[in-house]
């Protein structure tokens, strides 16, 4: 009820000079509007960001080989070679907090389709459930199945540069394209990603079953696939028997004796890289201890010897980048703090003139009864109202502004309730710092004095 | 019980060194209904021995009894709301609000203590004052839309809303015209036969101080003579022995 009434009593008096009360407030506007404006589009390019990282694939998780070490020397990362299909299989069992994995196998060649040729950045052999955990779609076509997998098919998926590059317009699913020499029927395109974060085209992307690339493409066999023991093996010097593998050796059966002799690793295929995609982001840090001890396990690591293998994930990256442009938000919004506080000096100074002015108008109420407190907040309430008009008028020029952003420079912007919270409480805050000074030298008036003042 | 009772009131100035005594040991008492004029010539104390009796200011000693309380060493916030209820002012130079209706104006005093009062009960009041005052179809109009002695009015108006039993008149027909001076001090005269309020007409114009009934002079911070109501006139001795008569034409 009083409340209402200072505030009525308060309106009356800025409604005496419109004029001078939009003025005043133009520094709030301006400020409270930045305010809002910057935060719309900062949170926005943080969120745009964030997008465009996951769009890499969102939770992805990547295990590589470990380092192999000799002598003191290291050989750097992904140097040996632990990873089986097992494991991941396993991963992709045992793990609660994974949603899927899937193996890579990498290769870099040159594809060739008719008079054309072109090499791919990423020429990946993997299982279907790699398309889920990079987020990929298949534009045209059908993907590989896990029989594909299983029987060393020679098909592939193409992305969108490579189509555009090798076959020009045309459609490229049935199509058989030759992959180092060795022919593979594309099946299918995927759907355009374009650029990454680090500016890699997405879309330069061949996808075809593991078991094709490792076997056929890169030519690694069974035997040749463990270093240690692949000197031996003479397999991948003819480039035929990339064409029929497991087919009649160029060199004798080895004997009982000879394989005894010759110990070789019994181990299954080897890939380079598993791929896994968590359930969520909150559980990726689950998700790497998981896969952790599941590894050590399988790989028989003693506890308080390093891992034979490392894991890493987007996260750092998408840090990075937010911390960036939260970075540069908050610079802005800092800018934009100051030109709050220019506006709060503004009402400050402009109340000063209002009590100066209307001395006269502090001693008749203080004789009619008004006590040093009612004058007091009667001018409080005036800058407070001020400076709230002000900054609902700054939320309004702020998001028309960041509309405007949005629709002429199409960059994103996202509305943030938390941003207009703050704005109102900051407007509001700045009319009781700066309206404090001029509300309290008007209540300190002597009513004798005030109604002499001419 | 009189209204208003001073007793041996002094005032003293501190102007850094020097102390300046404006009033000299005033004694005086204004009985419920009576319609007293305070003349003396500026400088004389009459200005702050009206600050003295409106309780905006506070006497260096002495003692201040209105209707039965002593006020002269109550705090600003007390001194604030005993002016809010008990007295009602009118100003030489009017002191509306610009750019404000006469109904709001008269409805000032209303929103420091009167809480109780509706919004729309606060306006009601305001447009009897005003209706009273005789501007019943002038509540809309602005200061500055208005004559003199009908901001005076309004003046008047917003000096009653709070139905104060004393009103302090500070030269209320200073800046008015003798026709319209007539008129205003008609409606003094008015509001203290029909209503009763006791009013104290501060001037230094004898003609104005025709139209009150008892006169009170006051010569360098000391009352000449009328100190006392006449029905109890006493027989204490005046401590100045100028003849009233001489003092009083001599003020101009």
């Amino acid at each position: 009820m009083k409340l209402y009434r200072t505030l009525r009593t308060a309106m009356r008096a800025l409604r005496r000079n419109p004029m001078r009360a939009m003025l005043t407030t133009l520094g709030i506007v301006i400020g409270v509007g930045s305010v809002i404006a910057m935060m719309e589009i900062g949170t926005g390019s943080s969120s745009a960001i964030k997008e465009a990282i996951s769009s890499m694939g969102a939770n992805v998780l990547i295990i590589v080989p470990g380092t192999a070490a000799s002598g003191g020397i290291s050989f750097g990362a992904g140097s040996v070679t632990t990873l089986t299909p097992e494991d991941c299989e396993a991963i992709r069992r045992e793990c609660p907090a994974i949603r899927d994995a899937a193996p890579l196998v990498r290769a870099r060649t040159q594809i060739v389709y008719g008079n054309r040729n072109w090499v791919p950045t990423q020429l990946d052999g993997t299982t279907a459930a790699y398309l889920g955990i990079r987020d990929l779609t298949v534009a045209e076509g059908r993907t590989f199945t896990d029989r594909d997998v299983l029987n060393t098919n020679k098909v592939c998926l193409l992305g969108g540069t490579i189509v555009r590059e090798l076959f020009q317009g045309e459609s490229a699913v049935g199509k058989k394209i030759r992959v180092n020499n060795v022919s593979f029927r594309v099946v299918g395109v995927l759907g355009a990603k374009g650029a990454n974060m680090m500016g890699m085209d997405q879309d330069d992307i061949l996808l075809a079953p593991w078991t094709s690339i490792k076997y056929r493409v890169t030519g690694s066999t069974l035997a040749s696939a463990n270093q240690s023991a692949s000197s031996g093996s003479g397999t991948s010097v003819n480039t035929l028997s990339n064409l029929y593998p497991g087919g009649t050796s160029l060199y004798p059966v080895q004997s009982a004796t000879q394989a005894a002799d010759n110990p070789m690793a019994v181990r299954f295929a080897n890939v380079d890289r598993i791929m896994a995609a968590a359930r969520s982001s909150k559980e990726i840090p689950a998700a790497i201890r998981q896969i952790a001890d599941l590894l050590r396990e399988r790989h028989h690591i003693r506890s308080g010897k390093p891992d034979d293998f490392n894991i890493r994930n987007m996260t750092e990256m998408t840090k990075a980048l937010t911390s960036t442009t939260t970075l540069m938000t908050n610079l802005l919004l800092c800018v934009a703090m100051i030109s709050l506080v220019v506006g709060g000096v503004g009402i400050m100074n402009i109340m000063l003139v209002s009590v100066t002015e209307r001395t006269r108008e502090i001693g008749l109420r203080m004789a009619v009864g008004a006590r040093s407190r009612d004058i007091l907040r009667q001018f409080l309430v005036e800058a407070i109202v001020l400076s709230l008009v002000g900054g609902a008028l700054g939320i309004l020029l702020g998001h028309g502004g960041s509309l405007l952003v949005r629709m002429l420079l199409r960059w994103p912007v996202a509305t943030s309730p938390a941003a207009i919270a703050a704005a109102v409480l900051v407007a509001a805050g700045v009319g009781i710092v700066f309206g404090f000074y001029p509300a309290w030298r008007a209540s300190k008036l002597d009513p004798i004095d005030a109604l002499r003042y001419e | 019980m009189e209204l208003i009772e001073l007793n041996n009131i002094h005032k003293t100035y501190q102007m850094g060194e020097i102390s300046v005594p404006v009033l000299k040991g005033v004694s005086l008492t204004v009985a419920r209904g009576e319609l007293v004029a305070l003349m003396g010539a500026s400088g004389s104390g009459k200005s702050t021995l009206m600050h003295l009796l409106g309780c905006l200011d506070r006497p260096t000693s002495g003692e201040y009894w209105l209707e039965g309380d002593e006020v002269s060493r109550l705090s600003a916030d007390d001194r604030a709301l005993v002016r809010n209820r008990k007295i009602g002012f009118v100003f030489q130079s009017f002191n509306l609000l610009p750019r404000t209706s006469a109904l709001d104006n008269a409805a000032m005093p209303l929103s420091y203590t009167a809480d109780h009062l509706s919004e729309r009960e606060s306006r009601r009041r305001a447009a009897e004052m005003l209706e009273r005052v005789g501007l019943k179809d002038r509540q809309d109009h602005e200061p500055s839309q208005l004559s003199g002695g009908e901001q005076q009015r309004v003046a008047i108006a917003r000096a009653l809303i709070n139905r104060p039993p004393l009103l302090f008149a500070d030269e209320p027909t200073g800046n008015l015209d003798s026709r319209t001076s007539v008129e205003v001090l008609r409606m003094f005269q008015e509001l203290n036969e029909d209503d009763g309020i006791t009013i104290i007409l501060v001037t230094h114009d004898a003609n104005v101080s025709r139209h009150a009934k008892r006169i009170i002079h006051i010569h360098d911070g000391l009352i000449v003579d009328g100190a006392f109501s006449s029905r109890e006139e006493p027989d204490q001795p005046q401590a100045i022995s100028t003849p009233p008569a001489a003092k009083a034409g001599g003020v101009k």
